[in-house]
């Protein structure tokens, strides 16, 4: 299956020569070893992103989105059973590297991350502004006072105003929470940024607010993003191309021109139809059954159990089928 | 979330604010004994033995126990200036003799004097002075004492006479001399005098004398049985009792605080490990192990300090290590992890902070227990040999103690001294817990 995977991938190249690509990611495997037995959370994931682009990785809960960021952030819980496969930045392997060097070489100078809860991301008893020059000091061994002046720098950016940044955490809305963990995140100037669901547990002004800062940082900075959400209109703003994963698989990689107007993976359609648009006036639809557990996941297509276009094939598991040489679906349906 | 401002919520408990002048007394004590009688002045007096107390009456009771209605008498002393000289007489060959006059004015019904004796420091060549003595009483009787020879510097005990008892009827002199003669058993009030014929034999001899009427209440702690002014040890107590208990309370609770952040971040064989020894700190008796240091090594306070803390440091503590637990997979410290902050930085900054406000209570609810360990050890017999301490006082006091003894403010004040410690950190702590501690914050 792995030999597979890879071929698949090489087919992926969404026209531009090797150097454009900033992040490849292969065969990535992190499993979870838990009381009851071993969690495939992410299962064989591989994908590549350009230099400049955007992808947002879309999908439900518990579809291993986010562990999939902190295996590329190398975050791992203590419960590690199996974590493998390569992830390629900057040409460089980073899975040989020793904790140490990617503490200091590439967390935040390479890759900054926006964690999910990014509401209680701030240390309670650092004032912002300090929490927010917290990387600098870190990593480039600047002065806490020095880099209180650059954070002041990286607030204005995302519309946090100066007098913010000498209070504390709980003294700031979720909002403004979030402006500074983003701030955080531009301050060392990385190159790819990982935000995970930088907009949940925001009132809907609030988001389209945080949205708009983050569109404008695309605009201005020259980083790639990966945008974890399962909210697709957050996605449709911001991302260059999508990401669907499913039960610790990706099912769909496509640009977000074609996925918004025609997803291929019936996970995906199904997905979409899930939506509800402005104009029309369409039956909402959901799929039914859940998602598999994870703990022992059903053989072959993990989404034809729920799947309305499932054939006999569906019973062994589908390769990444690529289509038009800008798609990757894992689906029998684009068999050839 | 200010330090300060959290602190001045305590103004809000009541409870907070006697504790807290308990405290305050505590300290100005400490500062007043250490002012008073620096150290090495303070151990002198203390280790001195019983020559430099001999003008201290032997076991009296403190002053303030007259405000009770017991009017027992003080410690009267006439110098040989206040003496008055009645007569003085060449009598030829160089022989002189002067009359002198000591009078006291003996005032409290409530009590005999402790003792009675002369002070004397006389020089000479060859033949010493002599001094003839004749008490005379507030109601004029004269009752002769007896003659005695001035041989340089000492004392005549006179309550302490063998002779003078037997002439006095078996009753001791500073009772039967002070006695009144319709009631025995009272003594009687007035301005008693004792004359002294002073004969010095040759032209240079000369002779100093000083009467002292023993009380029986002295001072505001009263004495022990080797005359010492417990006054002394009571104030020097407090000091020791605060340096003790604070050094331990402080050095073991942030101790606690930062080994168990770092046993339970790296986690591992690390937090196993450390947990272990915290299981072996717990089932290790504290006290047996303290004794056996005190009877075979050193009963020094430093020493025992030092062993306390070194046994205190086995591991870390449960609690913080429960707290540690919640806290270390909490977003901000993993959000510290992702943009790199290294293990040191984390334990430092992210963990520890969170909960540096919980150990104030800790460290202030910590100090007493302490205190009373140092003074346990003492009444155990293993007190500082050197140091006066609460303990000690207690210890020393508890040979003379027994049913009917009237010695109990020796034990009362050291015992009270160190009851106010305990409720004083005590309520300070309860409030502050309150205050610092959101789940017990009364709404």
């Amino acid at each position: 299956m792995a030999k597979q995977t890879k071929s698949a991938v090489n087919l992926v190249n969404f026209g531009r020569s090797e150097s454009a690509t900033l992040l490849r990611v292969e065969d990535l495997k992190l499993y979870f070893r838990t009381t009851k037995g071993v969690v495939q959370a992410v299962d064989g994931v591989s994908f590549e992103l350009g230099r400049r682009r955007s992808a947002t990785v879309l999908g439900e809960s518990g579809c291993g989105k986010t562990t999939l960021a902190r295996a590329i952030l190398r975050l791992l819980p203590r419960n590690v059973h199996t974590f493998s496969g390569k992830i390629v930045l900057d040409g460089v392997d980073l899975m040989p590297m020793n904790d140490e060097w990617f503490r200091k070489e590439i967390r935040w100078r390479k890759i900054s991350f926006v964690p999910q809860a990014a509401m209680n991301a701030l240390n309670p008893v650092l004032r912002v502004g300090h929490q927010i020059a917290e990387p600098l000091v870190v990593h480039h061994g600047v002065s806490q006072d020095a880099a209180f002046k650059r954070a002041v720098e990286a607030a204005k950016l995302v519309g946090l105003p100066e007098d913010f940044l000498s209070r504390y955490a709980f003294e700031l809305s979720g909002g403004m929470r979030q402006r500074a963990i983003i701030a955080m995140a531009l301050l060392t100037n990385p190159e790819l940024i990982i935000l995970d669901e930088p907009t949940s547990a925001l009132d809907v002004l609030t988001q389209a607010n945080i949205m708009n800062t983050l569109k404008k940082i695309k605009r201005e900075f020259e980083m790639s993003y990966i945008l974890i959400t399962h909210d697709i209109a957050t996605s449709s703003e911001l991302a260059d191309e999508v990401i669907v994963m499913y039960a610790g698989h990706i099912v769909e990689h496509s640009p977000a021109a074609r996925f918004f107007k025609a997803p291929l993976h019936p996970y995906a359609q199904k997905l979409m139809a899930s939506v509800p648009t402005l104009r029309e006036d369409k039956e909402l639809e959901f799929i039914p059954g859940q998602p598999p557990s994870l703990l022992n996941p059903p053989k072959g297509c993990r989404f034809a159990p729920r799947c309305p276009k499932r054939f006999e094939r569906c019973a062994e598991e589908p390769p990444l089928f690529s289509l038009d040489g800008v798609s990757v679906v894992k689906c029998w349906l684009f068999a050839r | 979330m200010n330090l300060w401002a959290r602190l001045q919520e305590l103004r809000r408990y009541p409870s907070a604010l006697v504790g807290l002048a308990a405290v305050g007394l505590l300290i100005l004590m400490s500062v007043y004994a250490v002012v008073r009688y620096p150290y090495s002045e303070a151990i002198r007096l203390w280790r001195a033995g019983e020559l430099t107390w001999l003008e201290y009456p032997r076991n009296a009771a403190p002053r303030w126990f007259n405000w009770f209605g017991a009017d027992l008498p003080e410690t009267i002393s006439v110098t040989h200036e206040r003496a008055k000289a009645l007569h003085a007489e060449d009598l030829g060959g160089g022989v002189r003799r002067r009359t002198l006059s000591f009078s006291c004015d003996f005032l409290n019904g409530g009590g005999f004097p402790k003792e009675l004796a002369l002070f004397y420091e006389a020089t000479f060549t060859r033949t010493p002075p002599q001094a003839v003595l004749t008490w005379r009483t507030p109601d004029g009787r004269e009752i002769p004492i007896g003659t005695q020879v001035l041989r340089g510097g000492g004392r005549y005990i006179i309550s302490a006479d063998a002779a003078l008892v037997k002439r006095l009827g078996g009753r001791p002199p500073h009772e039967a001399l002070f006695a009144h003669p319709a009631e025995p058993g009272k003594p009687l009030r007035g301005r008693y005098e004792l004359l002294v014929d002073l004969f010095t034999f040759e032209p240079q001899s000369e002779a100093q004398l000083k009467l002292i009427v023993y009380g029986q209440v002295h001072g505001w702690a009263g004495t022990d049985n080797l005359r010492r002014d417990l006054s002394i040890a009571l104030l020097w107590g407090a000091p020791i009792a605060m340096v003790f208990g604070m050094s331990a309370a402080l050095i073991l609770t942030l101790w606690y605080l930062f080994i168990s952040a770092v046993a339970t971040w790296y986690g591992g064989w690390v937090d196993a490990l450390v947990d272990r020894l915290t299981e072996l700190r717990m089932i290790l008796p504290l006290l047996p192990i303290l004794i056996m240091v005190g009877m075979f090594w050193s009963r020094s306070l430093w020493i025992m300090l030092a062993v306390l803390i070194l046994y205190g440091v086995i591991g870390g503590s449960k609690n913080y290590r429960a707290m540690y637990l919640q806290t270390r997979s909490l977003p901000y410290v993993e959000a510290a992890r992702a943009y790199g902050a290294g293990n040191f930085r984390i334990i430092v900054r992210y963990l520890v902070p969170r909960f540096l406000p919980l150990t104030i209570p800790a460290f202030i609810n910590a100090i007493p227990g302490y205190v009373f360990l140092e003074a346990s050890l003492a009444v155990l017999g293993l007190g500082d040999p050197v140091l006066p301490t609460w303990g000690k006082v207690i210890q020393e006091a508890s040979g003379f103690l027994y049913m009917g003894s009237s010695y109990y403010y020796w034990i009362l004040l050291p015992a009270a001294l160190l009851f106010l410690t305990g409720v004083g950190f005590a309520m300070v702590g309860i409030a502050l817990d309150r205050i610092f501690n959101p789940r017990l914050r009364a709404i």
